[in-house]
């Protein structure tokens, strides 16, 4: 058994390790290294709890035997996920957190002598506080991400789910929150106690069921930075830096995340949250125009004949690609025109995709380097430069109506200029309109030529054309 | 008069904000997806408090209510560590330079 000072000691050492695994982060060189402080600090932190309580009874056996069980789970799910699932796998990892904040809060409430928090009955104040807390934030992570994970797997529709005065009703159950946990720490009540953690469940799935498929980018980045918040309310509880140290960290992390996803679809946080975006707003006149309007559209051949003529194209992946699992074939399709010595790079809008970096990792699974993938600001300059901007599965983010009309609901958008290259290729299954539900006025340019297909098999038939 | 611990544990606690502020912003946005994972991992640092929970049973009485949901804690914080850090490892993994790729 070690002093609680030493174990301090040596959770603030698993906390700074933390600090260096996402300080890795800041290049993909380093990144791999910062993964090993990270597990190295989570390996201090679960020995040093061992050694600080000092219990080693049949029951360590049995929380040795749980930590395997779950351990086997998890690495399951890690080797065996396919990269596109990424976003749910995000949303299902974030409601565990979540309800491991729950399920250790409920366990300190009933056990409060086991964490030196007082008696049955007599817990601490501050301690109540803070794990009741804890508590709420990890219900309202753990529901919340459970309803982002239902809509990311196509199980729950991702289109908004409205109804009359539900922000009241969000108001009146986070009021009832702090009202529930002011009498929780008068009475000390398990009822009242137990209530505010389902009101906490119910809150968070009010919470995401109105906010559409094309805000899932905000809603993992917020879930994120709420499992953080539960962790560090747990944390305050426990008195235990590292936990601290973490939510603090995680907290941020989400939080900054959320912020560079507004930001990149010029919304406020508060507009995301209040949801209701990208519901069926076409409005029938402009269905009306959509069919006036003449549009240009090819077959493979027509592409790779433009491309092969090409000095320089531009790839815009988005999430069509994701679904249709065609970064593979698209990177095939990338080797067949270098060969040709037809310079190709890849613009990556911050929302492209279901999560931050979505479209990076699914790049760098087909093995694409990513020194030739740029972010929106670094790239958007090249494509009054270039000849070809290949549109696959991306529509919203190039829409120049962002730019140009200060009607449209996404006016103000920082937009990829593919308007800007000599020619616009655009696979994509239909003219539908993307998540924002407004027309894209790109597809009906004269150097637009638009590929209906699905983005796989396009990309394959370009592919068999380009030889 | 004494300060309370609290007060210190704040004071951690709003540093550490400061510092994942600053060190989440030079994050490179072609990594955000790991960074989520990886928080994810590391936020299941929550298990030390499933641990404690888990090992307060006495010796004859292993599974008490208040143990159980220490020991379902520790499988769900467990799935996340192992899952969050291997899942970010094999992106990690797949990010390559121009000049790493084999031919």
């Amino acid at each position: 058994m070690i002093s609680a000072n030493l174990s301090a000691v040596f959770y603030l050492v698993s906390g700074i390790l933390f600090i260096l695994a996402l300080r890795g982060l800041s290049s993909p060189d380093t990144s791999r290294q910062g993964n090993y402080f990270g597990i190295a600090g989570m390996i201090i932190a679960i020995v040093v709890t061992f050694l600080s309580i000092g219990n080693f009874s049949t029951t360590l056996i049995y929380v040795i035997i749980f930590l395997i069980i779950g351990g086997t789970i998890g690495a399951f799910i890690a080797f065996k996920i396919p990269m596109t699932a990424m976003p749910e796998l995000v949303a299902g990892f974030h409601s565990l957190v979540g309800l491991a904040a729950v399920f250790v809060a409920i366990a300190a409430f009933l056990n409060p002598e086991a964490f030196n928090l007082g008696a049955t009955g007599d817990i601490k104040l501050a301690s109540l506080i803070e794990m009741s807390i804890g508590a709420a934030v990890g219900a309202i992570t753990f529901s919340g991400s459970i309803i982002a994970f239902l809509k990311l797997r196509g199980i729950m529709s991702g289109s908004p789910i409205t109804f009359g005065g539900q922000h009241f009703l969000n108001l009146f159950l986070g009021i009832a929150i702090f009202v529930l946990i002011f009498f929780l720490c008068k009475s000390q009540s398990a009822n009242i106690f137990w209530t505010v953690i389902i009101i906490s469940f119910l809150v968070g799935v009010l919470l995401i069921i109105p906010i559409g498929g094309a805000d899932m980018p905000v809603v993992i980045s917020m879930l994120n930075s709420y499992s953080g918040w539960a962790a560090a309310g747990i944390g305050f509880t426990l008195e235990n830096t590292a936990l601290i140290i973490t939510g603090a960290l995680v907290g941020s992390s989400g939080a900054i995340l959320s912020y560079i996803m507004c930001k990149a679809m010029n919304r406020s946080f508060a507009s995301v949250i209040l949801g209701g975006f990208g519901a069926d707003n076409s409005s029938e006149d402009t269905k009306e125009k959509k069919d006036q309007k003449p549009v240009k559209s090819g077959n493979a051949e027509d592409a790779a004949f433009l491309m092969k003529n090409a000095s320089s194209v531009i790839i815009v992946p988005g999430y069509g690609m994701a679904v249709a699992q065609a970064q593979h074939a698209l990177r095939e399709m990338v080797d067949k025109l270098k060969k040709n010595d037809i310079k190709v790079t890849y613009a990556i809008h911050p929302v492209a995709g279901r999560m931050p970096g979505h479209m990076n990792v699914l790049l760098a699974e087909a093995n694409v380097p990513y020194d030739e993938v740029f972010e929106l600001e670094d790239i958007n300059n090249d494509f009054a430069n270039s000849d070809v901007a290949f549109v696959i599965g991306a529509n919203d983010v190039t829409n120049p109506v962002a730019k140009t009309d200060p009607k449209s609901p996404i006016f103000g958008m920082p937009v990829l200029d593919v308007e800007k290259c000599k020619s616009v290729l655009f696979v994509k299954r239909s003219l539908s309109p993307g998540y924002a539900g407004i027309d894209n006025e790109l597809f009906y340019k004269d150097n637009t030529l638009m590929l209906f297909a699905d983005a796989k098999k396009m990309t394959e038939d370009i592919v068999k054309n380009l030889d | 008069m004494e300060i309370d611990p609290f007060i210190f544990r704040f004071s951690i606690f709003i540093l550490s904000i400061f510092i994942g502020y600053y060190v989440v912003w030079s994050v490179t946005p072609s990594l955000h997806t790991p960074l989520m994972s990886v928080t994810n991992a590391i936020s299941s640092v929550i298990i030390v408090g499933a641990i404690v929970a888990a090992l307060a049973g006495s010796a004859e009485n292993v599974f008490e209510t208040s143990s159980i949901f220490g020991f379902i804690a520790i499988v769900l914080a467990a799935i996340n560590i192992f899952g969050g850090f291997l899942v970010t490892q094999r992106m990690l993994q797949m990010y390559k330079k121009k000049k790493d790729k084999k031919k």
